[in-house]
């Protein structure tokens, strides 16, 4: 009895703290994602409050418009290398950074100078998209005034005539913003690995070590699956990542909005913008909003299922 | 126009996100459609408060009825022209009417503004100008913007026998009449062509090429004296597109042009003017005359580099001057050049694209659209025209609009002297005002042209596809010309 009464108590107090937060969040973050649905049933010019039900009419043309088609492929391929090549990365590195180094009485250790690897590495990640964006122009930039083409040009692999236009190349420009998202994000997800694997007890490492393990023994038998909870977030993180790009590629790439060479950088958000605020087609912008969103869902949720392992406990 | 360096959209600077900007442009329509009235066939932008001062007395020189001492809110696109102008503008207009202007001078003109037409609270006055304007075409369509017919019916502040209409160049009108109604006041006059550097020519011995072939003359010759012939912002194909529309116009004659904004199912394919413009500027590539690495570079990356000789030609409208005040060096001597003619050309070489830039407009909801009404009439008075002269170095749409006594740089004056030699021989394009999306899709092909991923005929085939398309805008009807 007494014990019902003070269960009920306390889950009053704790509905009194968040009944505020969550009143802001239903009207500030669920509701215009309801609104966005809304919208995209209608042909909303974005400009005006004024517009009309058309059904599933912009749906219908979603699905018949290559622009956005090609822009969801460029995000699928995003999507996949993203995330492999900044996890594999960053873990390759944290691992040397903490437990790659051999000497040492205790066995487990970074390679030598690992603190301020550490520093230099997450250093890009203290720096904003905006600021990436105007340093890799000048990296990618087409003429020999770029960084680039100034190094290949007196390598002599490059034609000072014609320099590599990065950024204005079909086959290119895609590998071009990958590179700097993987640039940017090493970084972070180095230190989130370390973090995670300074948790680790340094007994199985030794234990391990004992046993004769190599480096490579060690990383995949030992550290891999006790930091596999922080991959798996680490790859939902960077698929979300990936399924943006927004950023970088409107302000890098040529056209409106980005997307540029012809749509060969196109993704669904520059995609969206353009519709959204410059051909005056904001309820078709939204029907993009709306199938951005199922698929970021659709993607985090398999992204969890598939990589679900046995936790281990230590 | 053109003179922006914030093309893009930036999400982490200041100013809102797009995430936020599309939540917050949805939260504002929360307010604007109270119930879930979205599915309803038309649900109107709830009830605009009348807010600010009530309406002054209307008189022979207050013909809009300007309440004394109430709220000016002016918003301008801060690009190639500053917004200096406008802020002399504005304390005339505080010291005369006793108002207190709030002014503010942005690249971000959509982002700011979207909210407050959403929201039915606009500012007052608006130069909707810049990478991120609101097109006028989808603004007009909304129902936003306040018939300016009014301003052009007034008496002018020079001479109050006469109407602001006569005072102003021809095209005016017409450039800002979106079906059937006046509504923006394209107030900068722009001249479109190419440009040099007359230090450099002078001293090379070229002179000004007239015809095509003399212009890949020169162009082979800078080539051999090692720098670029032709450079050309090729981030932003927006200018070679005005190259390859003049020799269209020029070549086939101002109903070639016509064809192209009232697309016509030949204005590209099957019209033999079109495929010689665009083989004439392909000539330029295949020639390797281009400049190296112009296709990938930024406007202002591109013009500079021109500021430092390692180009000949450059195509930009008449901004550039104004924009380029910083790196151009003191004894460059900028010139402007009409774009070369074709053999057989319908119009002289002395014919130039000329139009008005920056449109000013004033929202239909704005606190004090009597106030915006009379900020325009005051803009075409000579005394805000010479301001803007001296300020920004351009021209305005006022007739003889500058003060003779005013000084100009010398690109402005060679603009001013081409503008004399061609007399009645001026035309304008309206299809990137009337149809943006045919525009990009143009502007596409011509970067794939540029880089030599696409031939001339295929150019041709992508130009008449966004035609066409464009035909089945259901706007299509109203916006033709004749």
């Amino acid at each position: 009895m007494s014990h019902v009464a003070r269960g009920t108590g306390r889950g009053g107090f704790i509905t009194g703290f968040l009944i505020l937060p969550l009143a802001l969040y239903l009207t500030f973050v669920i509701w215009p994602y309801i609104q966005t649905f809304g919208y995209s049933f209608t042909n909303w010019s974005g400009q005006s409050p004024t517009f009309r039900f058309v059904g599933l009419d912009n749906y219908a043309a979603l699905m018949k418009d290559e622009v956005f088609r090609g822009a969801l492929w460029h995000n699928l391929l995003l999507l996949v290398f993203v995330p492999v090549i900044t996890i594999l990365l960053a873990l390759f590195f944290a691992f040397m950074v903490n437990a790659g180094g051999r000497s040492g009485a205790g066995g487990v250790r970074g390679v030598r100078g690992s603190g301020l690897y550490k520093i230099v590495y997450f250093f890009p990640q203290v720096l904003s998209l905006a600021i990436l964006a105007v340093l890799f122009g000048a990296v990618y930039r087409s003429d020999a005034g770029g960084l680039l083409n100034g190094f290949l040009t007196r390598l002599g692999l490059v034609d000072p005539a014609h320099p590599v236009e990065w950024l204005n190349e079909p086959n290119l420009v895609l590998w071009c913003l990958l590179m700097v998202v993987v640039w940017h994000g090493v970084g972070f997800y180095l230190v989130l690995f370390s973090a995670a694997m300074q948790s680790i007890p340094k007994d199985i490492y030794e234990a391990a070590l004992l046993d004769g393990a190599g480096r490579a023994q060690t990383f995949f038998k030992v550290t891999l699956p006790l930091l596999w909870d922080s991959v798996q977030t680490s790859a939902v993180y960077l698929g979300i990542a990936a399924m943006d790009m927004f950023v970088l590629v409107s302000t890098m790439t040529s056209g409106q909005f980005g997307g540029g060479p012809d749509h060969h950088s196109e993704v669904m958000a520059t995609v969206l913008m353009r519709n959204f605020l410059y051909f005056g087609k904001s309820g078709y912008a939204c029907a993009m909003g709306v199938v951005m969103l199922v698929l970021t869902m659709i993607l985090s949720i398999v992204t969890l299922r598939a990589t679900r392992r046995e936790r281990i406990e230590f | 126009m053109g003179s922006t360096s914030a093309h893009g959209e930036n999400s982490t600077g200041e100013g809102l996100g797009r995430r936020d900007l599309i939540k917050r442009s949805a939260a504002l329509g929360l307010i604007a459609v109270p119930t879930m009235s979205f599915l309803s066939a038309c649900a109107s932008g709830g009830d605009t408060t009348t807010k600010g001062p009530a309406k002054g007395a209307v008189s022979k020189d207050n013909p809009f009825g300007v309440p004394k001492g109430g709220k000016m809110d002016v918003v301008v696109f801060k690009g190639g022209f500053g917004d200096d102008y406008a802020k002399a503008w504005e304390a005339a207009f505080d010291k005369k009417w006793g108002t207190t202007s709030s002014h503010l001078g942005t690249q971000e003109i959509t982002g700011k503004l979207q909210p407050r037409f959403n929201g039915g609270n606009p500012p007052d006055v608006i130069d909707d100008s810049g990478a991120q304007q609101i097109k006028v075409d989808v603004l007009a369509k909304g129902g936003q913007l306040a018939d300016l017919t009014q301003v052009l019916d007034a008496p002018s502040l020079d001479d109050p026998s006469k109407k602001v209409r006569d005072m102003l160049i021809p095209g005016t009108v017409e450039q800002g009449t979106q079906g059937g109604k006046f509504v923006a006041l394209y107030y900068v006059y722009t001249v479109f062509g190419f440009w040099y550097s007359g230090k450099l020519f002078k001293e090379k011995g070229w002179s000004e090429p007239k015809t095509w072939d003399e212009f890949l003359a020169v162009c082979t010759k800078a080539k051999e004296a090692g720098i670029g012939g032709l450079a050309h912002q090729g981030k932003y194909p927006y200018y070679i597109n005005v190259v390859i529309m003049d020799l269209i116009a020029k070549k086939g004659g101002l109903d070639a042009m016509k064809a192209i904004d009232n697309l016509e199912p030949n204005a590209f394919e099957g019209n033999p003017a079109a495929l010689a413009a665009v083989e004439a500027v392909y000539e330029v590539v295949e020639k390797g005359l281009l400049m190296p690495g112009t296709n990938g570079l930024t406007h202002t990356e591109s013009q500079t580099a021109w500021n430092q000789y390692k180009a000949a030609f450059i195509p930009s409208g008449s901004w550039l001057e104004n924009e380029q005040l910083k790196q151009t060096p003191e004894d460059f001597d900028m010139k402007f050049l009409p774009v070369p003619v074709l053999a057989d050309s319908k119009l002289p070489f002395e014919a130039i694209r000329a139009g008005a830039g920056e449109p000013f407009i004033v929202p239909e909801k704005a606190a004090n659209k009597a106030g915006g009404l009379e900020f325009l009439r005051s803009m075409l008075s000579r005394e805000w025209s010479t301001t803007f002269a001296q300020q920004a170095n351009s021209l305005t749409v006022v007739k003889d609009g500058v003060d003779p006594g005013v000084k100009l740089r010398p690109g402005t004056q060679s603009a001013v002297a081409a503008v004399k030699a061609a007399g009645t021989n001026t035309f304008n394009y309206l299809y990137p005002d009337w149809y943006s999306e045919m525009d990009t899709e143009i502007q596409n092909a011509s970067n794939e042209l540029m880089a030599q991923r696409i031939q001339p005929k295929e150019w041709i085939k992508r130009a008449q596809a966004a035609v066409d398309k464009a035909a089945k805008d259901p706007n299509a009807k109203n916006n033709r010309r004749s």
